[in-house]
C-alpha cells in the first residue's frame, strides 16, 4: 500500500478544511447551486433522488483493514448501514446529509482517505486491477505508476475543468483486467528486451452514449515521459475538446473527429515542448513510491497443501468456490480470493453491509496482510491468501453471506445503482439484476454455463458498463415508462468487443424469460466446453434474434 | 475595472483605481484605456504597432476559442492581456494561461476576467495569471481568501515549475 507522508496528509487536511467552508458557504447562502455544484462534485459529493450520494475514492481499488474498517464506520453511523462498490474500484455511500460531510471526510483523512476528484469534468480515480503485484500472469506492478499518476492528477490547477469527466487506467498482465480499451487514457505497461519499461497508450476510449474502444496512439514510450505524454493529451483535450454538448465532450468524440493520426500529431507537438522538462519522471521518485508497494513478507510454503487438497476432493462445494473466485498467486502456496458481493436477491450487486465490510478486514488481517481490493466487477478481493487457509476462509464468507461461487458466471452481475437512486438513470437497475438472478436459481446449471458477463445500466452514461458485457442490458425511457434494451457480444480484456443490440427493447417484466431464452440459445448451439462469447462471435446475432422475437417471423 | 485583486510578487492587493475597462463595458469614461476583444484589438492597431515597434494603447482580451499563439508577434507591443471566463466552469483558459507565460513568455499581466470567483482563484494564480477581475456582484474581500489555495501542489505549474518529486524532502 502506499504510505503518506507529510504532504499527502496535508492536502488531503486542508482540502477537508476547504470544503467545510464550501460547504458553510452554500448553506448560509453565499455560494449559489450553480457555484457550488462543480465543487461538490470534485469533492465527490453527488444529489441523488433521495439524499446526497458520497463516493470515497480507493485508489486503484487498494484499501488497509483499518481503512476498510473506517468505511464501515462511517456506513454504520452517517448511512444505513452499507456501502456500494463502484464500477470503478469506489465506494458510495447513498443518504448522506450535507452537514455530515465534512466530519465524514475528515473520518477519512484521518487513515489516509479522501473523495477528491471521484466526479466532476476532471481527471478521476486511476484504475489498475484489483490483482496487480500478486498476480501470476503479471509482467510487472503497475501501482506505482498508478500512484504517481494519481498524485499528478489530483488538483492539477490546469485540468479541473475539462470539458467531461477524464478516466486513466493502467494495466501489465497477460490479461487485460482493467478494462483499459474503455478508457479516455489506457496504459498498457511492459518491459523491452533490455528490460526498461515502456507503455504503449491508448487514446479515446469510453462507454457512454457513443460507445468507442480506445485507438493506440503511442508504443514503447519510455516510462519517465508519462506524466509529460499525460499532460501533452490533455492539454489538447482542454484546449480543443467540445463544451457545446455534453454528449460530444469526451475526448474520444474528439479523436474521432480529428482521427487519431491528427489527434497523434496534435500531441507529439505540444509534447514535444515539455517532454525533456521537469515533468520527466526521476528514478527516484519511482523507488519512493514504489518503495510503498514491496512485496509482504510470504512464508515459503510448499505449493501443493495436502490439507487443502484433500478438501477439495472431499468438499464439491467448496471445489467449485475454489474453481470460480480463487486466483493463482506468483507466489506457491498462496492464492488470491474474490469475495463475491452477488448472493443473489438478497443484496443488490455491490452492495456491502458494516458487518461484512468488518468482517472482510479482520479476515484480511487473519489470512492475509491486511490489505483488500475492490475489483470493477464490484467484488472485493483478498490479495494474499495461504491454500491451506482458503477452506477456513471460505466457510466464513459462508456465513457472513460473501461466500457465493459465482464469480464470471451469470448471476455475478455487473450494475450501477440506477432508478432506485440515481437521478440521471431512465430505468431501474437493481429489481432487473434480481430478477435475473432469481430466474437461475440452479447452481450446477450456472456453473455449466461457464463464463458470462451481465452488465446492466440504467441509463446511457453506462456506470454499469453494459456495452462491453457478453449480454448488456440498458435502461431507456419510452414515454416515461421503462424499457430496456439488449445487447450481445460485448467483451473486456484485450479482446474488447462492443455488444450488439439485438432489437426492440423489453418491459422490466419480461427480461428474464428473455434473458434465459437467450442463454437457451447459447446452450443448443454451443460447440463442448465453448464460452458464450465465442459462441456468439461464431453463430452471430441472428439466432439469437429469432429465438427471442418469435413472432415477427410470421408477418410476410 | 471594479473588483479587481492584483499580485504584486507574494502580495495580493485589492485595486481600487485600475483604469482599463473591456470595450464596450463603461460607455461614461471616454478616456479610459480599453481591452479589445482579439479581432478588434488587431482592427485598430496602427501598422506601426502590428509591426511591432510601437506599443499599443489597447489591451487584448483572449476568448476561449482565441489561440494564444496568433499573439507572439504583439507580445512586447501590448501592455496587458486579458483571459475570458465566460463561465467558470469553462477551464480554456488555464492552458491559454499557461501557454501564454510557459511557452511564448509573456511577462506582463495577466488578467482573468467574466466568471471569476474565490473559489477558482488559486488554480488560475498556479496557472500565471496576476490579475482577477472578480465577478461584479461578489465581495472581491472574500474572494481574497481563495487566492491561497492549499499549501501542496502535487504536479508543476506556471509558478511552481517543478513537480512535487523534484521539491520532496
Amino acid at each position: 500500500m502506499y504510505h503518506y507522508d507529510e504532504y499527502d496528509r496535508a492536502l488531503v487536511r486542508e482540502r477537508v478544511a476547504q470544503f467545510r467552508d464550501q460547504i458553510r458557504r452554500r448553506i448560509c447562502g453565499e455560494l449559489s447551486e450553480e457555484e457550488f455544484l462543480p465543487l461538490r462534485l470534485q469533492n465527490g459529493l453527488y444529489m441523488q433522488k433521495h439524499a446526497y450520494m458520497l463516493r470515497v475514492a480507493i485508489p486503484y481499488g487498494t484499501l488497509s483493514a483499518t481503512q476498510m474498517r473506517t468505511l464501515a464506520r462511517i456506513a454504520r453511523q452517517y448511512d444505513r448501514g452499507y456501502g456500494h462498490f463502484t464500477t470503478r474500484q469506489n465506494i458510495q455511500y447513498n443518504w448522506i446529509e450535507l452537514e455530515q460531510v465534512p466530519d465524514i471526510l475528515e473520518m477519512l483523512a484521518e487513515v489516509d482517505m479522501h473523495a477528491i476528484q471521484t466526479s466532476g469534468n476532471c481527471v478521476r480515480n486511476i484504475t489498475t486491477e484489483a490483482f496487480a503485484g500478486v498476480a501470476a500472469d503479471e509482467l510487472l506492478d503497475p501501482r506505482p505508476l498508478a500512484e504517481i499518476l494519481r498524485q499528478w492528477s489530483t488538483v492539477n490547477p490546469e485540468f479541473l475543468f475539462l470539458p467531461r469527466k477524464f478516466k486513466i487506467a493502467l494495466c501489465s498482465a497477460e490479461q487485460d483486467r482493467a478494462a483499459i480499451m474503455m478508457h479516455d487514457i489506457g496504459l498498457y505497461l511492459y518491459r523491452d528486451e533490455q528490460g526498461e519499461m515502456l507503455l504503449r497508450v491508448m487514446v479515446g476510449g469510453g462507454l457512454g452514449r457513443t460507445p468507442i474502444l480506445g485507438q493506440q496512439i503511442r508504443e514503447a514510450l519510455p516510462w519517465k515521459h508519462l506524466l509529460s505524454y499525460v499532460e501533452a493529451i490533455l492539454r489538447v483535450y482542454n484546449r480543443w475538446g467540445r463544451r457545446d454538448n455534453k454528449y460530444k465532450a469526451r475526448i474520444k468524440i474528439l479523436v474521432k473527429a480529428l482521427g487519431i493520426d491528427a489527434f497523434a500529431e496534435e500531441v507529439e507537438r505540444e509534447w514535444q515542448h515539455i517532454k525533456e522538462g521537469p515533468a520527466e519522471l526521476t528514478e527516484a521518485e519511482y523507488q519512493r513510491v514504489a518503495g510503498s508497494f514491496e512485496p509482504p513478507r510470504y512464508q515459503e510454503l510448499a505449493d501443493v497443501d495436502l490439507a487443502f487438497g484433500s478438501r477439495l476432493a472431499q468438499e464439491p462445494d467448496f471445489a467449485r468456490w475454489v474453481e470460480r473466485n480463487v486466483m493463482p498467486h506468483k507466489v506457491p502456496g498462496y492464492a488470491s480470493v474474490t469475495l463475491s458481493t452477488k448472493p443473489g436477491v438478497s443484496a443488490p450487486p455491490g452492495d456491502v453491509t458494516a458487518v461484512q465490510m468488518e468482517a472482510l478486514a479482520d479476515w484480511s488481517e487473519r489470512f492475509g496482510f491486511g490489505e483488500l481490493r475492490i475489483a470493477h466487477e464490484q467484488n472485493v478481493v483478498l490479495p494474499d491468501v495461504r491454500k491451506q487457509d482458503l477452506h477456513a476462509l471460505w466457510s466464513e464468507a459462508c456465513s457472513f453471506g460473501l461466500g457465493s461461487r459465482n464469480i464470471g458466471l451469470l448471476t455475478d452481475i455487473i450494475a450501477c445503482p440506477g432508478g432506485d437512486y440515481c437521478i440521471l438513470a431512465n430505468a431501474k437497475s437493481i429489481p432487473i439484476a434480481q430478477s435475473i438472478q432469481q430466474r437461475f436459481l440452479d447452481l450446477d446449471y450456472l456453473h455449466d454455463l461457464g463464463d458470462i458477463s451481465l452488465n446492466i445500466s440504467g441509463c446511457m452514461n453506462a456506470c454499469g458498463h453494459h456495452h462491453i458485457g457478453n449480454i448488456g442490458i440498458l435502461g431507456v425511457d419510452k414515454n416515461g415508462s421503462e424499457w430496456y434494451q439488449i445487447t450481445l457480444g460485448g467483451a473486456q480484456g484485450k479482446a474488447s468487443a462492443l455488444g450488439k443490440v439485438i432489437g426492440p427493447s423489453f418491459a422490466a417484466e419480461e427480461v428474464p424469460a428473455v434473458i434465459e431464452r437467450i442463454v437457451q440459445t447459447f446452450v443448443d448451439y454451443r460447440a463442448a466446453d465453448e464460452r458464450f462469447v465465442d459462441t456468439f462471435h461464431r453463430i452471430g446475432l441472428e439466432p439469437f434474434k429469432e429465438r427471442v422475437y418469435p413472432v415477427e417471423e410470421l408477418a410476410p | 475595472m471594479r473588483n479587481l485583486i492584483r499580485l504584486c510578487g507574494d502580495q495580493a492587493r485589492m485595486v481600487h483605481d485600475d483604469p482599463w475597462l473591456l470595450l464596450g463595458e463603461g460607455t461614461n469614461e471616454p478616456t479610459a484605456p480599453l481591452i479589445l476583444p482579439l479581432a478588434e484589438w488587431q482592427a485598430q492597431q496602427a501598422p506601426e504597432v502590428l509591426a511591432g515597434e510601437r506599443s499599443s494603447p489597447h489591451g487584448v482580451l483572449l476568448q476561449p476559442d482565441d489561440d494564444p499563439e496568433t499573439l507572439r508577434p504583439w507580445l512586447n507591443v501590448l501592455p496587458l492581456i486579458a483571459i475570458g471566463f465566460p463561465s467558470f466552469s469553462d477551464g480554456r483558459g488555464y492552458s491559454q494561461a499557461y501557454l501564454l507565460r510557459a511557452r511564448l513568455g509573456w511577462r506582463g499581466e495577466l488578467r482573468a476576467v467574466g466568471d471569476v470567483l474565490r473559489d477558482q482563484l488559486a488554480h488560475m494564480r498556479q496557472c500565471g495569471f496576476d490579475a482577477f477581475a472578480v465577478r461584479q456582484d461578489k465581495s472581491v474581500k472574500d474572494a481574497l481568501k481563495g487566492l491561497a489555495g492549499m499549501s501542496v501542489l502535487y504536479g508543476r505549474s506556471v509558478i511552481e515549475p517543478r513537480p512535487l518529486f523534484r521539491r520532496r524532502g
